[in-house]
């Protein structure tokens, strides 16, 4: 801008890293107290700075409790998996919207946008899930309900394919011989790969952070991913041993760092997201945009 | 010019021909749309359930109607009152606070020079947006605990005042569900705020420059009529959502403290408690319902005032 001042540029830097620092102290607050001795958290609580570390607390979790890394295998595989159905049904339902000359084709966007506008709540759906298809305590519940497919990302991707591929490529190749399925995967998949990366980005981050279907769906620890762990032993760290079920865990009962292992296992459970997130930043930034533009 | 041909002389065989090219588009959406059926369409159909008095062993079909006694009873508690207020009230705060702050980061982003602060920026106050609200929880448990909580510890044992017992002092949660909710989300509407803002003509602003206008001025005059439909289309959004509360933010964050839930019950909360915690099916689904249909009826409302007001901005 022609009359931008020194100190309205300073100003603008001062509020953005207060705000910067706002969001990010928590974060701090955290990991410095999940590397604080026990006795000193006792003593003088959470701090900003460890003063006597001590990584006790990491030690437990990951030595003392298969519950961890139990919950690591199950997020892994039920991320992995569904972040795969849900974008194969996203494309799948998202290319023939796209298509202007699909027959019926409005019937089928409203079928799919009526989704967005109304829903049954969630006593019928669990109702479904469980009395019609019994998944209570079963690695289908943290993959099937809510997060299969989503209409909004359907709407998303379709838009982005009517904007992005011109139909004369796709007459051409169907000129040239070539069958919807081929078209699909030569031609409009390979011509749509920023938003895909950015769908898997955002799939895969519900999918990872979902602890609501844990809720309703799991009640056996065995099935607990990280998020519905931590969930439960936020209410209740003594969970951790208990379902632990090591023998000879008594006798370390009195070491147990209960204060600090709250702290570490909330580390231990976004960790694996804030590490990766600066590599995926720029498609996460770019899903948000495209998001907001409506269908 | 063949095809036209052959349409004029054989319709019927080319009518079939046509469908059985678009056949492989069609099989493509099935399971799309079965999954929509599953998930969305049968539950909509369940909202019966509301209407019945649910009985496990008989069954959902089977068990007998009791017409709209599950809400005269559910409107009868003063938690229906509560429950609505919670909802509303919250999302109206949030609805006038999150744009507010949004706007304001959007533009400080779209003023600044250095491309890199820019970028450093942005990512960091998404950072709050990426986790889960239970880490969020956790992140607040850190703050509030009343033995080892950084605020009795550090801040109130500083001034030598004495430690607040957070988790059952409903008083304090109004400003703390609100500051949370703020936390998480401004990132990401300013990141949307700042994608419409990048997307104005930097003319614009070059030529009021030239004209004598201010900052302000430029502000108000080409900045604000710049984001007229992103604040349009997403206030929409958010009154459409009214209705609707962030479970984990009143259910999760507060630790589903029973002292707080004056203040932190929300009606996708009380649904949850009245399924999962008091097996009251009846109640339960009655509030869903509620829920639902006044939802329905906000989104469809926003909606046409939109429309309206601005043919462009409408969702539909």
């Amino acid at each position: 801008m022609v009359s931008n001042g020194k100190g309205f540029q300073r100003a603008a830097h001062v509020v953005m890293i207060l705000l910067c620092v706002f969001c990010l102290f928590p974060f701090v607050l955290l990991i410095s107290s999940s590397i604080t001795d026990e006795m000193t958290l006792i003593r003088e609580g959470y701090s900003v700075i460890p003063k006597v570390v001590s990584f006790d607390a990491y030690k437990y979790l990951f030595v003392s409790s298969k519950a961890i890394a139990r919950g690591y295998k199950i997020t892994v595989f039920v991320t992995v998996i569904g972040t795969l159905v849900n974008l194969t049904f996203t494309t799948l339902l998202a290319y023939p919207l796209s298509r202007k000359d699909l027959p019926h084709r409005s019937f089928f966007s409203f079928f799919v946008f009526f989704t967005m506008l109304f829903n049954g709540g969630v006593v019928p759906s669990y109702m479904m899930w469980t009395q019609f298809f019994h998944i209570k305590n079963t690695y289908a519940a943290l993959i099937v309900p809510n997060l299969m497919m989503g209409a909004f990302y359907v709407i998303m991707m379709r838009t982005n394919f009517s904007s992005n591929i011109p139909d004369a490529v796709i007459e051409a190749a169907r000129i040239d011989g070539a069958g919807e399925w081929r078209i699909l995967s030569q031609i409009v998949l390979p011509m749509s790969l920023p938003i895909i990366a950015t769908l898997t980005l955002l799939v895969g981050l519900h999918y990872w952070n979902d602890w609501v279907n844990g809720l309703y769906y799991i009640s056996k620890y065995k099935y607990y991913s990280i998020q519905v762990l931590l969930n439960r032993m936020l209410q209740d760290v003594q969970y951790l041993m208990s379902s632990s079920g090591a023998a000879g865990m008594d006798s370390m009962d009195s070491a147990i760092p209960a204060t600090g292992i709250k702290m570490a296992v909330a580390v231990v459970g976004a960790l694996p997201e804030l590490a990766v997130y600066p590599f995926f930043q720029k498609y996460f930034v770019k899903g948000i945009t495209i998001g907001a533009v409506k269908g | 010019m063949k095809n036209e041909k052959q349409n004029n002389a054989r319709p019927a065989v080319c009518l079939r021909a046509k469908n059985r090219r678009y056949r492989p588009l069609y099989a493509m959406m099935v399971p799309g749309l079965l999954y929509l059926v599953i998930n969305n369409y049968i539950p909509m159909a369940g909202i019966v359930i509301a209407f019945k008095q649910v009985n496990y062993k008989a069954g959902i079909l089977k068990s007998p109607w009791v017409g709209f006694k599950n809400f005269e009873f559910l409107f009868k508690t003063k938690d229906a009152l509560t429950i609505t207020r919670n909802t509303i009230g919250y999302n109206l705060v949030f609805l006038i606070l999150g744009p507010l702050l949004a706007i304001t980061v959007a533009i400080l982003l779209n003023e600044l020079k250095s491309k890199m602060a820019k970028k450093v920026y942005q990512t960091v106050i998404l950072v709050p947006y990426l986790i889960s609200i239970v880490v969020v929880s956790y992140l607040v448990y850190a703050l509030l605990a009343t033995e080892a909580g950084f605020v009795n510890n550090s801040v109130l044992g500083a001034f030598g005042a004495e430690p607040v017992s957070w988790y059952s002092e409903a008083k304090y949660w109004p400003v703390i569900l609100v500051l949370v909710h703020i936390w998480k989300g401004f990132g990401y509407s300013s990141i949307i705020y700042y994608a419409a803002l990048v997307g104005i003509d930097r003319t614009c602003y070059e030529a009021a420059a030239i004209d004598g206008a201010t900052r302000w001025q430029q502000i108000l005059h080409i900045t604000l009529p710049g984001l007229k439909s992103t604040i349009i289309t997403l206030t929409l959004m958010s009154i459409g959502k009214m209705f609707y509360s962030d479970f984990g933010l009143f259910y999760q964050v507060p630790m589903d403290s029973g002292a707080l839930y004056d203040v932190t019950n929300t009606i996708d909360t009380y649904v949850y408690r009245g399924l999962m915690k008091l097996n009251n099916v009846g109640m339960s689904s009655a509030a869903g319902l509620y829920q639902s249909f006044v939802g329905f009826i906000l989104v469809l409302t926003a909606n046409l005032v939109v429309s309206k007001i601005s043919k462009d901005d409408a969702l539909f």
